[in-house]
């Protein structure tokens, strides 16, 4: 990519630019406030104590030592904390289905059992965070050791040694049926299984979690600096502390990251807010990366047995899977979320007439998982496209052409299979696949791609080219709140229910405001994460920004600019029909000079002057944006991969992805957010992985072992976004693009791999380290 | 046996252009140092292990890591961090464009990115995408996959400048 860089020239026409991001200045000078960046007079420091045995009693817990340190103020310990109960579930509905969800949530300190390594145990409050961290030191905890399951298909076997006592480790299963699933296996000329296991890794943000919370005893009134989607944690806060929802307030920072890892309520969070109040004193709390990489959600682990029906011309009759998903010790709060979307999304963008899909959540003595970007859609991704090249092969058909067999065209719309996910039916409705197929493979060059590699394979080299198709469900979550108010001084707040998480929010919405009230996105300030200003909000998950803050926006400028022709007529003395909103003005049509600009209606709707009209003071307007349905972009991941034979390492010679994007407001945010996806989805592919040795002990603990894909490994990406299919729904017409560039990619490198050893269906788990693509080639070179 | 927290040293370097002394516990690190001792919160900690590269800093105009050195070892030395980048008001070249590349999304690591490109562009030698690559390899990030921070850097390279001392 090569962006010229330059803000739009042309105005009023912000959406679609390349608009240069509003958050850069401060980014850049180093300037931006993030939560450790916010110091309190009086602060203490707290560290948490936790668990080193993956699953144990415990006997006791001695802390005299640490209190006896100077510089503690107080360390808690489960029984103190004990009657707040367990972090309380997301009420998506699924409390309905499985009445005994509760059972499975996350306490805040562990009272007499441990389930992971990493679980907290006793939190320590200190006024230095050194001292904290030598006090945590001398907490002493006596474990009695309990045997451990860490494999979620052993964890449903008789005898396994259970979690929950009583409550089996099933935490949750889902069972998705449409169509004739037994005449279609009874049919079918190919059946097709395969077991596949996709690791355990996660988000790893760059800014690890953390909190800052200020208590006001005279107030009882908590503010908090630091969380992801404010408004769900302050609700939550707000119930286990026993407080009034407005005696807590979020403040506003910047986000190092989310990725979906650090979006829910954590144990940690309400700690600190407890310690607070308790002891009338701010409290900081930061993660420091060892625990990052035990104690923040893990995701994606997973255990797949799909099953095709074929019939003799390679078309799909029928799907079967069952999965094994592997939650952890607890569920994370939005839970079993991504198990619900994992069984709905195998099928994923195909013409799959009967489907039978199971999937367990299962409880191990992990880390608890939970959702990390493209959540459930990775997995089924790699799953689906492992079966569909393992059929191309039994076929003898090229995996392009059982593909084009089987994607969803135009004529398949609208594509309602009957069933649905999160409490959403299944409802594609706009696009056609097979025609971005069609554009996107030459535009990947896969011939040229293909050729290459079988030049190099008969030179002796191990080069081979993988393709992987997706399809993503975005925009989930109903709706998103928006307010704009412009001050006299002619600078425009819009303040969003939506969070920055980084993904250059605050520039996406600016864009759009500033389009629909003719002003230069330079002169809006985007608020977020401020629940004072902001009462009512969702936030930024599920890629549902763009489409549904970005909506709100659009409400909200749309009420701002009734209101500015409204008190405009009276001042113009003109009817609202005859004035037009241009360059930021109000405009007596075909009157040019007889104009008022929106800051001037502003100044000249004071409190006075419009409590007279019988009006709220002030230039602005308020609205929610409500979206019932998810949108679905679709895209194709091409990628040229040779594997060394000496060391077994991986290199990416080629990596092409595409995407329906519906329409993208900002080239350079859309570029940015699949090229970054698809980074994340390589280091899933082939770096990173949450391993554990059999004892539960978690192997990578530092960044020495959890290996993040660096400059060198990640290639360029050659990246075609279409704007062929725009959303019906939606007046942004978009698509939400923050995961797709994700999706495919390990499926794509999984193909890649088999087609450069020469073996199809070779590969059948994720992540291949090193060691592993020795393990695939050296068979082969004997 | 761990430095006791009471053993207390006094340092005084030179930060972005401006002497400083303080009294600090002996443990202090460089990074603490700057962000709590000196309000200078630009700089970042991404894991406090020397591996991400978040809290890099130039140490009389070397490339450090500010989580694993000690606020002692810069005694008497010059330290640059972020906020000594920029000129006055202007963004430098390097980070002007890092923002006309989009090289940051959520711009935890950009701190580190800055400073460790600033580096590479004061030396003069003569970069290829290979070569940008390979020094950047150093420094983690999540968001961009790395790609516009490149091309950033090479394009800042083009135009000769980028550095301030
Ligand atoms: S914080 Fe220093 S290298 Fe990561
Ligand atoms: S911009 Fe977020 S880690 Fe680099």
């Amino acid at each position: 990519m090569n962006p010229d860089g330059k803000a739009n020239e042309r105005p009023g026409t912000h959406v679609g630019q390349p608009v240069l991001r509003l958050e850069d200045d401060r980014l850049l000078r180093g300037r931006a406030r993030f939560a450790d960046d916010v110091d309190l007079r009086g602060q203490l420091h707290m560290r948490i104590v936790r668990s080193p045995v993956a699953h144990g009693e415990i006997r006791s817990v001695d802390a005299s030592a640490a209190e006896a340190l100077p510089g503690v103020a107080l360390v808690l310990r489960g029984k103190d904390v004990e009657e707040l109960g367990t972090v309380p579930l997301e009420q998506i509905g699924y409390h309905e289905i499985f009445p005994d969800l509760e059972a499975f949530g996350h306490p805040l300190l562990a009272v007499d059992r441990v389930l992971y390594v990493g679980q907290p145990v006793a939190a320590v409050l200190a006024e230095d965070p050194y001292v904290a961290e030598d006090a945590a030191d001398l907490v002493f905890v006596d474990y009695e050791p309990l045997p451990v399951v860490l494999d979620p298909v052993e964890a449903l076997a008789p005898g396994a040694p259970e979690l929950h006592p009583g409550k089996g480790n099933e935490g949750a299963r889902f069972e998705r049926r449409y169509g004739d699933i037994d005449a279609a296996f009874a049919a079918a000329a190919h059946r097709v299984s395969l077991e596949l296991r996709m690791g355990r890794h996660t988000g790893m943000p760059m800014e690890t979690r953390n909190i800052v919370v200020d208590y006001d005893r005279s107030r009882d009134h908590l503010s908090v600096w630091g969380v992801v989607h404010v408004h769900d944690t302050r609700r939550l806060m707000a119930a286990m502390l026993g407080m009034p929802l407005s005696s807590i307030s979020t403040r506003p920072t910047d986000l190092g990251g989310n990725f979906g890892v650090r979006g829910g309520i954590f144990p940690e969070y309400v700690l600190a807010a407890f310690a607070a109040r308790r002891i009338d004193r701010p409290v900081k709390w930061v993660e420091d990366r060892a625990e990052h990489l035990v104690a923040t959600s893990h995701a994606r682990e997973q255990v797949h047995r799909i099953e095709g029906a074929f019939d003799a011309d390679g078309r799909l009759l029928g799907l079967r899977d069952e999965i094994w998903h592997n939650k952890g010790a607890f569920f994370r709060q939005a839970a079993p979320l991504i198990t619900d979307i994992t069984v709905g999304m195998v099928c994923g963008p195909y013409r799959v007439p009967a489907y039978d899909g199971r999937i367990h959540a299962v409880l191990t003595n992990k880390t608890p998982s939970g959702a990390y970007r493209a959540p459930g859609r990775y997995e089924a991704t790699f799953a689906r496209e492992r079966l569909l090249d393992s059929a191309a092969a039994e076929l003898g058909i090229d995996p392009v052409e059982i593909r084009r067999r089987n994607l969803l065209t135009e004529d398949d719309l609208p594509w309602e299979p009957g069933f649905e996910i999160v409490f959403e039916p299944v409802s594609y409705n706009s696009g056609d696949v097979l025609a971005h197929f069609e554009k996107a493979l030459p535009a990947a060059d896969l011939e040229g791609m293909r050729a290459e590699a079988t030049e190099l394979r008969a030179a002796g080299r191990v080069v081979g080219v993988g393709i992987g198709v997706l399809m993503d469900k975005a925009g989930l979550g109903l709706y998103e709140t928006a307010a704009i108010e412009v001050d006299p001084t002619g600078r425009i707040r819009v303040m969003t229910g939506g969070s920055s998480v980084g993904q250059g929010i605050e520039t996406v919405l600016a864009q759009i405001v500033a389009d629909e009230l003719t002003v230069d996105p330079g002169q809006i300030d985007v608020i977020h994460g401020d629940t004072d200003l902001i009462p009512d909000g969702v936030g930024s998950w599920s890629s549902r920004s763009t489409v549904i803050a970005g909506g709100a926006a659009i409400n909200a400028a749309r009420r701002t600019r009734e209101k500015a022709f409204r008190i405009a007529a009276g001042l113009l003395e003109v009817a609202e029909g005859d004035l037009d909103l241009q360059g930021g003005s109000v405009v007596v049509r075909g009157v040019p000079d007889r104009r008022l600009t929106l800051a001037e209606i502003a100044a000249a709707w004071d409190g006075w002057t419009a409590r007279l009209a019988g009006d709220e003071p002030g230039l602005g307007g308020r609205d929610v944006y409500l979206e019932e349905h998810m949108n679905y972009p679709y895209g194709v991941t091409v990628v040229q991969l040779e594997i060394d034979r000496r060391t077994g390492g991986a290199t990416l010679r080629r990596f092409f992805t595409s995407c329906e994007a519906g329409r993208a407001i900002n080239p350079l945010t859309t570029a940015g957010q699949v090229i970054g996806a698809a980074a994340q989805g390589i280091g899933g592919a082939l770096f990173e992985e949450l391993a554990y040795d059999e004892d539960g002990q978690p192997l990578a603990t530092s960044f020495i072992d959890y290996l993040l894909p660096t400059a060198t490994e990640v290639p360029p990406i050659e990246l075609l976004v279409c704007e062929d299919a725009p959303t019906p729904d939606n007046p942004l017409r978009a698509k939400g693009i923050g995961e797709v560039g994700l999706i495919a990619v390990g499926a794509a490198i999984a193909a890649a791999v088999d087609d450069a050893v020469g073996v199809p269906g070779l590969v059948a788990k994720l992540p291949l380290s090193p060691a592993d693509l020795l393990a695939l080639v050296e068979p082969v070179r004997a | 046996m761990r430095a006791q927290a009471t053993d207390s040293v006094t340092v005084a370097m030179t930060v972005n252009g401006v002497s400083c002394s303080r009294t600090v516990s002996a443990r202090t690190t460089l990074a603490d140092f700057l962000r709590e001792e000196l309000e200078l919160t630009g700089t970042k900690l991404g894991c406090e292990h020397g591996v991400c590269g978040a809290c890099t800093v130039l140490i009389d105009g070397a490339s450090a890591r500010s989580c694993l050195t000690l606020a002692a070892q810069a005694d008497g030395r010059e330290v640059t961090t972020v906020e000594g980048l920029s000129e006055g008001r202007e963004l430098n070249r390097l980070q002007a464009s890092f923002r006309d590349h989009y090289g940051l999304q959520c711009g935890f690591c950009t701190a580190g990115f800055l400073v460790t490109a600033t580096e590479l562009l004061a030396s003069g030698e003569a970069v290829d995408e290979a070569r940008v690559r390979e020094v950047l390899g150093g420094n983690l990030c999540r968001c961009t996959g790395y790609e516009t921070i490149v091309a950033a850097v090479l394009d800042a390279a083009d135009a000769g400048q980028g550095v301030r001392r």
